[in-house]
């Protein structure tokens, strides 16, 4: 459960978020969409802890975040750029993360599913970005975690790896885990999406299911549809 | 030492026979137990024999031609009531003595042997403790002293004396003996042809040697450590310096050597090492300065005040943070074919000189000499940028003074 | 901290930079010693590349490290992590990596040439462990810069100038002072001047142990009293030790505000 309240953030004179609210519960796949520059990052890195909110209140099951990183334990992050450090190879990163956050990891389950034996003793600087993005997923879904954040998880991903990742997201899904995620690829809101969160200008401008999003915008294609929506009056 | 003292028995017996003087046996439970009344009983050229022993006498006055001769080294206690041996006739020799606790006052000089316008006198091998003064030798003349021992435990300058002091002498020889603890180690005044060789002055309040108006003396191969200062050299004329070491002579305004109104005089192969000031030079001049060694001192020479027509040839600069201090832009004198270790030059014709000339004097030294705190900035990087631009472009020391031949290696050949 | 410092150090010494920097030490030592043959002569100028080499290279190192590994940074934020531990445990292992590169680079040139069986084995000690101090100093504050500039030949052109700042113009500025108020007493602004300094404190801790005590009899009374003594030596190694807590621990409270 992630509970945001009155979320205000600036980066110098430029306000990001101006008084966001949030309540995501239960599981469900929650996809973050909004234009560029409406804080889609900023609000997941502020979930995450890694951008300090100028005011506002965020909790994580139950306990504020503020200054905190016990709570971390129960996210597993996916960053927008797969950048590691160069000089390591695959399997050592993945080693490391695995040291570092001590938990449970089913290292083994991940490397094979995303196809990654081939890379284990590459450095990551040789790596393509596809397998970069690869790795990074493997990282991600490699603890079980009771909520995941995806910052744009299909960049760079060939159609194969594509397949391979809906269906760990399905199969996290009916784990009853929460996701958040961010994208511009539509196609991929719709087929998962259980609900859509519509950021603008630093707030939330629409939360609802497709179905409801449809009917509001009276588009049935969801592109249209978002493309629609923020020239309409929020509660119209 | 053995042997030394047998031979010393030995001619003192040749002596004995041919001049059919006799030797008297001196000891505290003979017949004769004092060395006063000895003396009293004893004829010219008789040899007092004093055996081991303490012996609580001062004001000892030997006006007649005697060798005083110690076996086993007794003691001569004065109590600290005074003077304790007093030389008024010529050819007195003294020797194997210990003598200890000299009267201290502030209106008589008393010394552990004093020689008073006297000849021949002999001062061998005598250990000093606890003294005013050590040997005062006044107004006498073609006299030695040698190996002794003096330690004296001097803490202020007002209260303590001078280990060997020479006043108004001629043609004596000092040389082998230890001096420590005193006011100054040896100290000339008016004593013209000394010859003080290889003695050790070390941890006197003052100077390890003192000269004040004395003439054509030399001093070789000594060894000046640790004092307030390591030798003075005043209103002196030829005075020769040769192979000796001034070392560790730390602190503010020391100094290994100091001349002052010193003209005409050659300087070297001498060691000058780790001291504040190596050699401190004022109102001195056509002075050279040959083969001798610089080595880890503050500065190693510092020139104040006029100087003029002096050379420095083939010495050795080794590590100093100051080679050369000078208080003027003038310069008259001259450097020629030193070994300097900071020099950064190069020799593409090999020939073992220094292709471009070296310049002493730093920019930094001059502050220095200036504004002493910035002493602190010492080796900094800034410190190190503005001599490198006063190096290019002189414009605080004077430009013409510099080594013109620097050798490339340092001169061994020191003798 | 300790297995982020791990990685970070574990980084470090797979990457070239660390080996140059080991490998330069090592030359220099040896090339001081066996070529010069003059040990007072090479502590000497051992002393220069201390004071002025170490800082500059320190404060590059610190903010090209920093700079280049954002995305482990990154990474390591989104985990059940500390964040002063990241921090730390990377500074750290940079400084920590310098300072082993300096210490061992010189140290076995030193030991090859017998050192530590002659009596200047403290002197050397003192020179390294200043060293290091200098290293750890100018690498926390180098941190400091990069946090608080996220562009990069910004916080590099800070970084060099505070470098340039410490090691030239202060002395500069400190000169100027002294010579400008010459007719007061300087004794204890040119000491509070040195303290304030690292560089300058290292600098006139290491000419203590070398030349420079003899000098200072010449500036007069305090400086002796504070500089000869065993006193002098605790509060300089204080004063170093300060300066190196200060920026480590700002660095600590500062990267809790810092957005990523």
């Amino acid at each position: 459960m992630i509970e945001v309240e009155n979320l205000h953030k600036k980066f110098g004179k430029n306000a990001v978020l101006t008084g966001l609210s949030l309540k995501v519960e239960g599981g469900g796949i929650y996809a973050v969409l909004g234009p560029n520059g409406s804080g889609k990052t900023t609000l997941i890195k502020s979930i995450l802890g890694m951008v300090v909110p100028d005011q506002g209140l965020i909790r994580v099951n139950g306990q504020p975040t503020h200054r905190k990183w016990k709570y971390r334990e129960e996210l597993s992050y996916l960053p927008q750029i797969a950048n590691f450090p160069g000089n390591l190879s695959v399997s050592e990163l993945l080693d490391m993360i695995v040291d570092l956050r001590r938990q449970p990891a089913r290292q083994q389950e991940l490397i094979a599913e995303f196809g990654l034996e081939p890379f284990l003793n590459k450095k990551l600087s040789n790596l393509s970005g596809g397998t970069r993005q690869k790795v990074n997923l493997a990282l991600t879904f490699m603890f079980d975690s009771p909520v995941y954040i995806l910052d744009e998880p299909t960049n760079g991903l060939d159609p194969a790896s594509l397949i391979r990742l809906k269906e760990r997201i399905r199969l996290e899904q009916s784990r009853g885990k929460l996701f958040l995620v961010t994208t511009h690829i539509m196609q991929f809101v719709e087929e998962l999406a259980d609900e859509v969160i519509y950021l603008l200008e630093g707030k939330i401008y629409f939360k609802g299911t497709l179905e409801a999003l449809r009917q509001r915008t009276g588009q049935n294609d969801v592109e249209h549809a978002i493309a629609a929506i923020s020239t309409q009056e929020p509660n119209a | 030492m053995h042997a030394l003292r047998l031979t010393a028995c030995i001619f003192g017996m040749l002596f004995f026979w041919t001049s059919r003087a006799s030797t008297w046996v001196v000891c505290p439970d003979c017949e004769l137990s004092s060395i006063r009344e000895a003396i009293q009983r004893a004829a010219p050229h008789d040899t007092l024999l004093i055996k081991a022993g303490t012996y609580l006498e001062y004001d000892i006055r030997i006006d007649k031609p005697l060798t005083l001769l110690g076996q086993d080294r007794p003691v001569i206690d004065g109590q600290k009531k005074g003077e304790i041996v007093t030389i008024l006739a010529d050819s007195v020799t003294l020797e194997g003595l210990s003598i200890r606790h000299v009267g201290v006052s502030y209106t008589t000089d008393y010394a552990a042997i004093r020689v008073v316008k006297r000849k021949h006198f002999r001062i061998r091998d005598i250990d000093m403790e606890d003294l005013f003064f050590g040997i005062y030798l006044e107004k006498a003349q073609q006299g030695e002293v040698t190996g002794n021992r003096i330690r004296g435990q001097a803490r202020e300058e007002y209260n303590s004396g001078n280990g060997i002091q020479l006043w108004y002498c001629k043609d004596v020889q000092v040389g082998e003996n230890e001096v420590s603890g005193m006011r100054d180690g040896i100290y000339l005044e008016f004593s013209d042809r000394i010859r003080i060789q290889n003695n050790r002055s070390m941890n006197n309040l003052r100077y390890g040697l003192h000269f004040m108006f004395s003439n054509d003396d030399s001093y070789t191969g000594n060894r000046f450590e640790s004092n307030g200062a390591g030798v003075a050299v005043m209103f002196s004329k030829n005075i020769k310096m040769q192979g000796n070491t001034f070392r560790k002579n730390w602190g503010t305004a020391s100094f290994g050597l100091l001349l002052k109104e010193i003209n005409d005089a050659e300087i070297s192969g001498n060691t000058f090492e780790e001291n504040t000031v190596g050699i401190s030079i004022e109102g001195s001049n056509r002075i050279e300065y040959l083969r001798n060694d610089f080595a880890g001192n503050g500065w190693a020479i510092k020139v104040r005040g006029a100087c003029y027509a002096n050379t420095f040839r083939a010495n050795n600069f080794l590590n100093n943070s100051f080679d050369l201090a000078y208080n003027s832009k003038v310069n008259d004198n001259r450097f020629e074919q030193n070994y300097w270790s900071n020099y950064t030059g190069y020799d593409l014709d090999r020939d073992g000189v220094g292709d471009v000339p070296y310049r002493p004097v730093k920019l930094f030294s001059y502050i220095v000499n200036r504004t002493p705190e910035t002493i602190v900035l010492l080796r900094s990087l800034f410190m190190e940028l503005i001599d490198f631009s006063e190096k290019v472009s002189p414009v605080f020391t004077p430009d013409n003074l510099q080594d013109e031949r620097p050798l490339m290696k340092r001169v061994h050949d020191r003798g | 901290m300790l297995k982020i410092l791990k990685y970070s150090f574990y980084d470090l010494m797979r990457s070239r930079w660390s080996y140059v920097y080991f490998l330069f030490y090592l030359a220099l030592g040896f090339v001081l010693l066996f070529l010069n043959n003059d040990l007072s002569k090479a502590v000497i100028t051992l002393m220069n590349i201390i004071v002025v080499l170490v800082p500059l290279i320190g404060t590059i190192f610190g903010i090209m490290y920093y700079y280049n590994s954002r995305e482990f940074t990154e990474l390591l934020l989104a985990l059940p992590v500390r964040r002063s531990s990241i921090f730390l445990g990377q500074y750290f292992g940079v400084a920590g990596s310098l300072s082993l590169s300096l210490l061992l680079g010189l140290g076995i040139p030193f030991a090859a040439y017998g050192l530590f069986r002659s009596g200047a084995v403290w002197d050397f000690g003192l020179l390294l462990v200043t060293g290091a101090f200098l290293t750890l100093i100018f690498t926390a504050l180098s941190f400091n810069i990069a946090l608080a500039n996220e562009n990069r030949i910004k916080g590099f052109g800070y970084a060099v100038l505070l470098w340039l700042l410490l090691a030239v113009i202060y002395d500069g500025l400190f000169l100027l002072s002294l010579i400008l108020l010459e007719e007061y007493p300087l004794d204890n602004f040119s000491l509070a001047a040195t303290l304030l300094n690292p560089v300058d404190l290292s600098r006139t801790l290491i000419l203590l142990k070398l030349d420079i005590s003899a000098l200072m009899g010449y500036t007069g009374a305090v400086f002796k009293e504070f500089f000869g003594t065993h006193m002098g030596l605790l509060v300089s190694l204080g004063a170093l030790v300060l300066w190196t807590c200060l920026p480590i621990w700002r660095l600590a409270v500062r990267c809790r505000k810092q957005d990523f």
